[in-house]
């Protein structure tokens, strides 16, 4: 195949088109036949009892048809909403897993909790009637601050008096703390990871469609795994087994992790889609977003390094608060755990790590696996503490990681994973020279001729995607396998179409995929269709997220091609009349080696539809294989992010002057899409460390709950990007050598960016500042410094 | 209720309208054109942005009966008479300007009304904007780029007609 | 939103009368008021659209006066010609409210009646002592202001246009609110005729837009940025919220006035 359309090609993308003329179909483009729309009335208060809901003036209302409250989710029995991972703390308990009912009962855990949902006519409709709600609370103090909530005395579930989620442990304890014992330099470093909202622009949407004909029920939903989502409401929620289910994302406007989880609202519609036996549709706005959707991040942790004389690191620990929220949304409770902790070796051989987390319910909103998920935490812990042991000890912040970094593979960390490949040097080298590190210190004369303060911060990330070995995930206590599958179904006249479990919601499956398959069948792509999101039609699937898509999704594609090619080969080897150990398959033809005889794979194809001439002792007719691929381990991109900043010291504004990423994502298939991917995450990193902060006050209100207080960065608040990908080490573990790009970008800047302010304002005195780095923030620092310098 | 006309995309539609009926939810749900997007309730994402009488305007904050008789574009109006994709849209194919797609009908419109009243906008002109467009997806470089493409496309078109 | 009507008057007269139904509320732009109403927080029975009302459009000057109408947009008043020569720190003032798409909306008379404390308009009124046209009466800046979201308008009261007297030279200085890209403490900053110099803040007030005393002053008697220095600006009077201190409003006071003194420089 020509390179202007197979793999490495940066073709574009097919699916824009639709995007483009305003004809991408979105879940609230969907309307059904006698729809009626459901709008949820939610908890105002943090925590309080539930006393009595009385909904007689609402059922009477205009429009209404009916008004559900959990009397009815509890009369119906249904299931609460699950969680998919179960953590066994440290002294070998399972976590405490409190009930998730769909509609509170008894009692409102966060502002947004669901306490009754109006059905009606019309949106308009069922809004007005929920004003008519009269709702009897009475008010609980609310536990909010999970480093006091252990002794706050407040209880957000009975099941955990104090509030503790699980208190779980990982790395060898004593070893960490003998480290310590010998070493010549102790860092310690006391910060915040600071909670966000992922805002996808597309708020969340849900339609559940009863068809009573075949007993049959319908949810279209913006979800990045339908299959996850039938799953876990068919066989948990709702008792409704898989045939008689059908969940359908189609186009989702962005998820970033948010829209991965099970959520009451779908179980609802669902559900209620049969009581009233008609559609229900359920579209989130965005205040309701803020509210409803999972958050993300939300650590506080204590971690200490400890150093030898010559900075190569000994040990480390790390002591981390996790943020559950009020209840555990659907992969919670792996997210601080076993994809936080797993990381805290990094790109470096420190031979000794222990990490405490202890999760914590609070009366705030889920927290869950947002872009990266645990990765950053652990990325932004490693990476700041290492600047500040820089800082501390005089060592350039290059160098100091440069004796730090691993240089053999496979490498087992002391936190459980086995890199199998990398070249840290590789991504470090060609970072400074793009970014030219060297000429920093006059940039940084020339800026504070100006009244600037310059400063550059270096990060070097590794993540663990292409989530996940089955087998594995399944010891550490996922209940679900992490494999995917795919489908290749070649059509009678050879046009192909490929049957994901992937799911694009901006990822550009639809172009890279068949890039893929164009790539092994030889075919053009425009004869490739990619068809994603509808259980009906993809066999299973474990959906997007954890940047698996490509080397876990593609992977099962290449393995049913790989299949496909198998059966062909056969046919073909009757078709030419030769053995079929003589038959090679290249550039779209089956040959006999070393003879110019061939079939076209399209020849082949027909033969299998129309089989007048055909093996049939020995194969059955037809064109179509599905296989399921299970990662043999996790993939392990690596990279360096450089970020220069500009900080005005009278109002403490930060200005990023550069922000240059260089990435070993091992192979890739289409340049175009990964360098997007990667600004992608660049913008919602650099937006977490500058802008983004979902706050709640001391009463559980959330005081940042619309775009006019939670900060979201504009096209004016971020720079041009400089992303160049290392010739990288491929994957050594799957047939594409992926290794998944759409998390790097979120994973490394944001500590580049913080040490980028800390080296620009350390003349003060400073070596911390929390994330966000907003002006007040910075300018704050700035005088509290300041002040203790001129006391001294 | 009332009922209202307008000119949308060059052809006259009417449909029945509330006093606090959107045009944004009018042009979804009367006209059922689902290109324009609602992305927010405060009238900062910009996914709805359409043009009323040859101003871009966010169709969440207008309302449906205030538009009477007026002339409204949307993104089911830009492509060209063959079907093709107009020059705009086109750079946002080429460059890669979007991912999800939600916004895209918003910072289309949002691009085009930039590219007419400046016609060769710098960098910091075209991110000033679009500023009234939140895009959660690209970082907004390959935004830019697309804008810059277009204009550069625009220009030299407009050169060759001379 | 509630439900409501829609009134779309075509002159002022119209647009007054409909304004004497009970719960009536006057709508300009709206770009303010109608996320307002999509929260449920205000509850009119009839919405009068003043959009439609020519007379209240349109910018002119008027000697020593630049007077622009109550219903002239953010994006009109920042492309004007007649702005930029008389007053050019206005057209810079309203080329920073909001995004283009909120500029082609929204309207001064919309904004000053509002009086939202982070709104950037009320700073040019206030330090340039401009009169607030209505259709009863003409209510001097000083007057017109009363604190948060209030003003001395009557019920059915419509600002018809803003006269400001042009200065010898003015600027405006916004520092933004991170998210909303309100003003998070902005200055407008006028030399007078008479020699005199005005400061008003905006954004930073605990009771809203105010002018300083204090810095007014010092400026008056020496314009320069030394002069900011030896000005105490209390924070006490500033407001407090996730963005600012009213100790960082205060400071920004400051650095925002210097900002004004140097670009007028």
């Amino acid at each position: 195949m020509p390179k202007d359309g197979g793999i490495g090609a940066s073709v574009v993308r097919r699916e824009d088109t639709r995007f483009l003329k305003g004809k991408g179909r979105y879940t609230d483009d969907m309307n059904r036949p006698g729809q009626t729309y459901a709008y949820i009335l939610r908890s105002s208060l943090a925590h309080a009892t539930l006393n009595n809901i009385d909904t007689a003036a609402a059922s009477a209302a205009p429009g209404v048809i009916r008004v559900f409250t959990g009397a009815d989710i509890t009369a119906a029995e249904l299931g609460g909403v699950p969680c998919g991972w179960q953590i066994t703390d440290k002294h070998g308990e399972p976590m405490k897993e409190p009930a998730h009912p769909i509609l509170a009962v008894g009692k409102v855990r966060h502002v947004g909790d669901p306490i009754a949902v109006v059905v009606a006519e019309t949106y308009d409709e069922a809004r007005d009637a929920a004003e008519l709600i009269d709702i009897d609370m009475t008010d609980l103090a609310a536990v909010v601050d999970m480093r006091t909530a252990e002794t706050s005395g407040n209880q957000v579930h009975e099941e955990a008096p104090d509030n503790v989620c699980y208190d779980w442990e990982l790395g060898d304890k004593e070893g960490t703390d003998a480290a310590f014992a010998n070493a010549h330099h102790v860092t310690t470093l006391e910060f915040i990871n600071n909670r966000l909202v992922a805002n996808p622009m597309e708020p969340r949407c849900a339609i559940g469609e009863y068809d009573e004909n075949d007993d049959n029920y319908t949810l279209y939903t913006t979800s990045q795994n339908p299959h996850v989502i039938r799953l876990l409401m068919g066989a948990f929620v709702l008792s409704i087994p898989e045939h008689k289910l059908r969940v359908y994302a189609p186009d989702v406007g962005g998820g970033f992790g948010s829209k991965i989880y099970h959520y009451a609202e779908e179980a609802f519609v669902t559900w209620a889609s049969k009581e009233i036996r008609r559609p229900i549709k359920w579209t989130a706005d965005r205040s309701e977003a803020f509210i409803s959707d999972a958050h993300g991040r939300d650590h506080v942790t204590k971690a200490e390094l400890a150093l030898d004389a010559e900075g190569k690191f000994l040990g480390l620990r790390a002591d981390t608060y996790a943020n559950m929220g009020a209840y555990l949304s659907t992969f919670a409770p792996c997210v601080p755990t076993w994809l936080h902790a797993t990381l805290l070796a990094g790109q470096y051989t420190t031979p000794m790590v222990h990490a405490r987390v202890r999760a914590m319910f609070t009366n705030t909103v889920p927290v869950d696996a947002y872009r990266g998920a645990g990765r950053p935490e652990a990325t932004y812990l490693l990476e700041r503490i290492i600047n500040k042991a820089a800082q501390e000890m005089g060592l350039d912040q290059a160098e100091i990681r440069r004796r730090n970094f691993i240089r053999t593979f496979p490498y087992d960390t002391p936190v459980a994973l086995q890199y199998d490949t990398g070249d840290y040097d590789a991504t470090l080298n060609a970072v400074m020279e793009t970014a030219d590190y060297a000429g920093f210190e006059a940039r940084r004369a020339e800026s504070a001729s100006r009244g600037k303060l310059r400063g550059i911060g270096l990060s070097c990330y590794i993540e663990a995607c292409g989530i996940a070995p089955s087998a594995l995930v399944g010891a550490l206590g996922a209940r679900a396998g992490l494999y995917e599958a795919a489908t290749i179904r070649v059509n009678p006249t050879g046009s192909v179409s490929v049957m994901t479990g992937a799911h694009s919601h901006g990822q550009g499956h639809e172009t890279t995929f068949a890039q893929v398959v164009s790539d092994a069948l030889g075919i053009p792509a425009d004869q490739i269709d990619i068809i994603h999101g509808d259980t009906d039609k993809i066999p299973f699937g474990m959906g997007t997220y954890g940047s698996r898509s490509l080397a876990v999704g593609g992977s099962a594609i290449v393995k049913a091609v790989d299949k496909v090619v198998a059966k062909g080969k056969k046919i073909a080897a009757h078709l030419l009349e030769a053995a079929e150990s003589d038959i090679i398959f290249e550039d779209g033809q089956y040959k006999v080696a070393g003879t110019d005889k061939a079939k076209a794979f399209a020849e082949v194809s027909l033969a299998a539809y129309v089989p007048h001439n055909y093996p049939i002792d020995e194969i059955e007719p037809g064109l179509e294989e599905t296989a399921f691929y299970d990662p043999k381990n996790f993939t392990y991109p690596a990279g360096s992010y450089l970020c220069e900043v500009e900080v005005d010291p009278e109002t403490g504004k930060v200005e990023i002057v550069a922000m240059t990423a260089s990435d070993d994502f091992g192979n890739i298939v289409n340049p175009m899409i990964v360098e997007g991917q990667v600004h992608g995450g660049l913008a919602q990193g650099i937006g977490q460390a500058l802008l983004e902060n979902c706050a709640y006050d001391e009463h559980g209100q959330l005081v940042s709950g619309s775009f006019m207080d939670y900060a979201m960065p504009l096209a004016v608040d971020l720079p041009n990007f400089v992303v160049e990908t290392v010739e990288g080490t491929p994957c050594t573990h799957n047939p594409l050598g992926v290794k998944g790009c759409g998390e790097a970008g979120a994973i490394g800047s944001p500590p580049a960016l913080i040490n980028a302010v800390v080296d620009a304002i350390k003349g003060y005195g400073i070596d911390h500042i929390d994330m966000p780095a907003t002006p007040l923030n910075v300018w704050t620092a700035i005088q509290n410094a300041s002040a203790k310098q001129a006391a001294e | 209720m009332a009922k209202v006309t307008m000119t949308v995309n060059g052809k006259e539609h009417s449909g029945e309208a509330e006093g606090r009926t959107l045009l944004v939810d009018f042009i979804r749900g009367e006209l059922g054109l689902t290109g324009t997007h609602v992305g927010c309730d405060t009238s900062q994402c910009g996914a709805c942005v359409v043009h009323v009488n040859g101003e871009s305007v966010k169709s969440c904050s207008v309302f449906a009966q205030a538009c009477d008789g007026a002339t409204v574009a949307t993104i089911e109006g830009m492509q060209n008479d063959d079907g093709t994709l107009g020059v705009l849209q086109a750079a946002f194919q080429e460059h890669h300007g979007l991912q999800c797609g939600f916004c895209t009908p918003g910072m289309v419109m949002s691009a085009s009304e930039l590219l007419k009243v400046n016609a060769s906008p710098t960098e910091e002109e075209i991110r000033e904007g679009l500023k009234g467009n939140i895009c959660r997806c690209t970082g907004y470089h390959n935004i830019v780029k697309a804008v810059q493409s277009a204009a550069a496309t625009m220009a030299g078109a407009a050169q060759a007609a001379e | 939103m509630y439900a409501f009507d829609l009134a779309r008057p075509a002159d002022l007269a119209s647009a007054v009368t409909s304004l004497q139904t009970e719960g009536a509320q006057a709508l300009s732009g709206g770009q303010t008021l109608i996320p307002v109403l999509k929260q449920r927080l205000s509850q009119p029975s009839v919405l009068v659209d003043l959009s439609g009302i020519d007379s209240m459009k349109g910018i002119r000057r008027a000697g020593e006066f630049l007077i622009i109408g109550g219903g002239t947009t953010h994006g009109t008043v920042a492309g004007s010609a007649e702005v930029a020569s008389a007053i050019p720190a206005i057209a810079s003032l309203a080329s920073k409210i909001g995004d283009p798409q909120v500029r082609n909306r929204g309207t001064i008379g919309g904004s000053v009646a509002n009086n939202d404390p982070a709104a950037c308009y009320p700073s040019a009124v206030i330090a340039l002592g401009a009169t607030v046209e209505t259709n009863k009466r003409e209510i001097a800046a000083e007057d017109f202001f009363q604190g948060l979201y209030t003003t001395s308008l009557e019920e059915g009261e419509i600002v018809t246009a803003v006269k400001f007297p042009i200065p010898v030279a003015a600027t405006y200085q916004k520092f933004e609110q991170p998210a909303s890209r309100f003003s998070l403490t902005s200055v407008f900053l006028a030399k007078m005729g008479d020699g005199s110099v005005r400061v008003g803040v905006t954004g930073a007030g605990a009771d809203g837009v105010f002018r300083h005393a204090g810095l007014e002053a010092a400026l008056s008697a020496d314009f320069s940025a030394a002069a900011v220095d030896g000005v105490a600006v209390d924070a006490g009077m500033m407001s407090n919220d996730l963005h600012a201190t009213p100790e960082y409003r205060a400071h920004l006071v400051k650095v925002m006035t210097k900002r004004a003194i140097a670009a007028l420089s």
